[in-house]
């Protein structure tokens, strides 16, 4: 054995593209299983959280003008890059969550498959979704579904990656831009997470992750007034009907999700009805 | 030199003679009429006549039509066939278009809109609601990805007193067809439609407790959204009972959709056809009195053809005939109540306060009754109360922009997101605008136009869901894949 001292990393936040610390100056202390020091990620605060609404609501109209094909390849992209830093993942995974090798492998590979199933959605949401209405007049009438705007999403406590990407991928595959609030617990996956989205052409301020408390940063997301949806299927059942009701203020559209379905993506775009008549 | 012509029309009015008004009626549950405690009135407002007794549902009448509709949807309705439910909507239908005289005389004479609209628009299209959403019942299994084949159960719903046949419409007819049952509260000055709809479902031999009509206020609606026994709450009114509602339900399972307010632009671009869009000016912000939740109430004028724009506009809203509803002539009838008419008054006098101009179109409005005259407010900037706030009745704000950017961004400006107008001659011009708008339906060279085929709802504060089309039905199935 080598007597080299590691080089470790500092877990940051990811908020428009970079990887600032939390104004806060908060962190807190991740162990693992055995009770072994790890890190000390961020505790991200509430200026922190609004600081990466300003930044995802600054992203949103660019992402939502990129092409389907675009946003597609794009999120085809960071299964590429996932792919290619499996063993850090898996690493990453077991370190702080005690569990074996082969349950770990398996949570990175449905990882980087998810992501290509997500981004295969993007060209397909009108097929699913809109509609030519044969409206009883001379008009051309179509319902389209579009993006919803800024969303926020609590990914849930595990698994760690995998329940990110879910918190993550069907928010921004029909243009919306997201927040999310990582594992508490184990929330390097989704720093380091960040790190693939940094080399995978999404442009700045379209992901944006935190690291922290859920009870503290749920109710600011609830009742932040620019943000327009909110998945909180991450969040304990228990603390859904006060969420609610903190996001009634804006009448924020808010969901919470059992599986990867294509509802779960249909869920956070809006439907537009077009009309026009039709005539000489 | 135009010459100026004036038409002079005789009365036409429609005879009131088809409806019978009974002096008192009681509930609609559990396929019968049960008598109430206490009463209303409820009155002409274009005569302020009062027309009968309305009455006012208490917890045991909710009490009695939840459990009547949840005894209907376990012992009859939730048992039967698609295809069987959907013969009830069409029969419905059928009885709507039979007595659809009957039921336009009692809507002018309760709501005060003109004839010609409760005759051409509302009742009509309430019937072709129950039409295309009969033919959905036998057919959930294709309504769409993520939405299941089951209802939710008793769906509670609370419906506005600006198109009170119609609204009863968008929300029963969906909600039948996807085998749920209903509670209904119609909006408490306009409820005679919903209590001779009562007499449709009668003679629809509709199962007993299928439909439940509890008629009242505010009160009984809130006995309705915070009633334990009901799954799905669908509301129509304004944003802010709307999120009282969100908040009630928000600790509970149920599930809701909201129609909210909404404060539309209606975008004239300098390559519009400018006559065709006068028409469309009109319809958007005076058809049904402006009490239209779409209505095009923020005229977004580019700046080269303002001058132009208004000056026939104003001319156009000279002829608007404004009178007596049940005259077959008129264009704009009586506002609602006196509480909206007050509620008009009070926020076009901030806009003279605030410093827009008020110009109103010549016209003697009726000495009895509720009447607000056709009126624009032009000077108006994106910090007056008269563009952000919803005023529900025929007062117009006019903007002005110059690049068909600030267009968008004065349109987007609002936390509403109902409906948009644009108006242009440019296809491409339209596409890229009707992208742009925050809104759930965008008329481009027409407005006001519904249809049950066409998904209707708002993005943002303007509510929660769709209505019309496979969208809407989706409202009144449980989602796949939500909790």
């Amino acid at each position: 054995m080598s007597n080299r001292i590691d080089v470790k990393k500092t877990y940051k936040l990811f908020i428009n593209g970079a990887f600032p610390r939390t104004e806060s100056g908060r962190t807190y202390e991740i162990k693992n299983a055995k009770g072994t020091f790890i890190a000390n990620p961020c505790l991200a605060s509430r200026k922190d959280l609004k600081d990466a609404v300003v930044a995802a609501r600054a992203a949103q109209s660019g992402w939502n003008k990129a092409s389907a094909y675009n946003k597609g390849q794009i999120l085809y992209r960071i299964a590429e890059m996932l792919e290619g830093r499996r063993a850090q993942f898996v690493d990453e995974i077991i370190t702080v969550t005690g569990v074996t090798k082969v349950k770990a492998e398996k949570e990175v590979t449905d990882s980087v498959d998810r992501l290509v199933w997500y981004a295969g959605w993007s060209d397909k949401l009108s097929s699913l979704s809109g509609a030519l209405n044969p409206v009883a007049g001379p008009y051309y009438n179509f319902t389209v579904p579009e993006s919803m705007g800024v969303i926020a999403a609590i990914a849930p406590e595990s698994p760690s990656l995998l329940g990110l990407i879910d918190a993550i991928a069907p928010i921004i595959v029909g243009g919306n831009t997201v927040i999310v609030l990582a594992s508490t617990k184990a929330p390097l996956s989704a720093m380091s997470f960040a790190e693939v989205i940094a080399t995978s052409d999404v442009p700045a301020g379209v992901i944006n992750i935190l690291t922290g408390k859920k009870d503290e940063i749920a109710p600011w997301m609830a009742s932040h007034m620019d943000i327009d949806g909110f998945d909180i299927s991450g969040l304990a059942a228990k603390s859904h009907g006060a969420v609610r009701i903190a996001g009634a203020e804006n009448l924020k559209r808010i969901y919470s999700f059992k599986s990867a379905d294509p509802g779960r993506i249909l869920a956070f775009l809006e439907n537009k009805t077009v009309w026009h008549p039709i005539g000489l | 030199m135009e010459t100026q012509v004036s038409f002079e029309y005789a009365p036409a009015p429609e005879s009131r003679s088809v409806v019978s008004i009974k002096p008192k009626y009681g509930h609609f549950i559990g396929g019968k009429f049960v008598a109430g405690s206490k009463h209303f009135p409820t009155i002409n407002p274009a005569t302020e006549e009062v027309l009968s007794q309305i009455a006012l549902a208490g917890k045991a009448d909710v009490d009695a039509a939840v459990k009547a509709a949840r005894k209907a949807y376990t012992t009859t309705w939730s048992k039967m066939s698609g295809k069987e439910r959907g013969k009830y909507l069409f029969r419905i239908a059928r009885i709507m278009q039979e007595r659809a005289r009957e039921f336009a005389v009692l809507e002018t004479l309760d709501n005060g809109k003109p004839i010609r609209e409760s005759r051409d628009v509302d009742v009509p299209l309430a019937a072709a609601h129950f039409f295309y959403h009969a033919g959905w019942a036998d057919k959930l299994e294709f309504a769409g990805l993520g939405t299941s084949t089951k209802p939710h159960g008793v769906a509670g719903q609370i419906i506005p007193w600006n198109f009170p046949l119609l609204m009863l419409a968008w929300k029963v007819a969906p909600a039948l067809a996807a085998g749920n049952t209903v509670v209904l509260k119609p909006a408490e000055s306009t409820s005679l439609t919903a209590l001779l709809f009562a007499e449709v479902c009668q003679q629809a031999e509709l199962p007993a407790g299928v439909v439940n009509i509890v008629t009242g206020d505010g009160s009984t609606g809130a006995l309705i959204v915070n009633h334990p026994g009901i799954d799905k709450i669908a509301f129509t009114g304004s944003t802010e009972v709307g999120k009282i509602i969100a908040r009630a339900v928000a600790p509970t399972q149920k599930s809701v959709t909201l129609e909210l307010g909404g404060k539309a632009a209606n975008i004239i671009f300098e390559d519009a056809a400018i006559d065709e869009a006068i028409e469309g000016i009109v319809n958007g912000i005076f058809f049904n009195q402006g009490h239209v939740c779409c209505a095009g109430s923020r005229l977004i004028l580019q700046e080269s053809v303002a001058d132009e724009v208004l000056e026939k506009l104003k001319k156009r809203m000279a002829q608007i005939r404004v009178g007596d509803p049940m005259d077959k002539n008129t264009d704009l009838g009586a506002i609602n109540s006196k509480e909206q008419l007050l509620k008009i008054r009070e926020l076009s006098a901030t806009g003279d306060s605030e410093g827009a101009e008020r110009w109103s179109a010549p016209c003697d409005l009726p000495k009895k009754g509720f009447w607000f005259p056709p009126t624009i407010f032009t000077g108006v900037t994106q910090s007056h109360r008269i563009a952000r706030e919803e005023i529900f009745g025929p007062v117009l704000s006019v903007l002005t922009f110059r690049t068909p950017q600030e267009a968008i961004d004065k349109a987007n400006n609002t936390p509403f997101g109902l409906s948009a107008g644009i108006w242009s001659e440019k296809g491409s011009r339209i596409l890229w605008a009707s992208q742009q708008l925050r809104a759930g339906v965008i008329w481009a060279n027409t407005f006001n136009k519904f249809d049950p085929t066409s998904p209707f709802g708002g993005y943002k504060e303007s509510g929660w869901g769709r209505e019309g089309g496979r969208h809407g039905l989706s409202a009144y199935l449980k989602g796949v894949g939500h909790e």
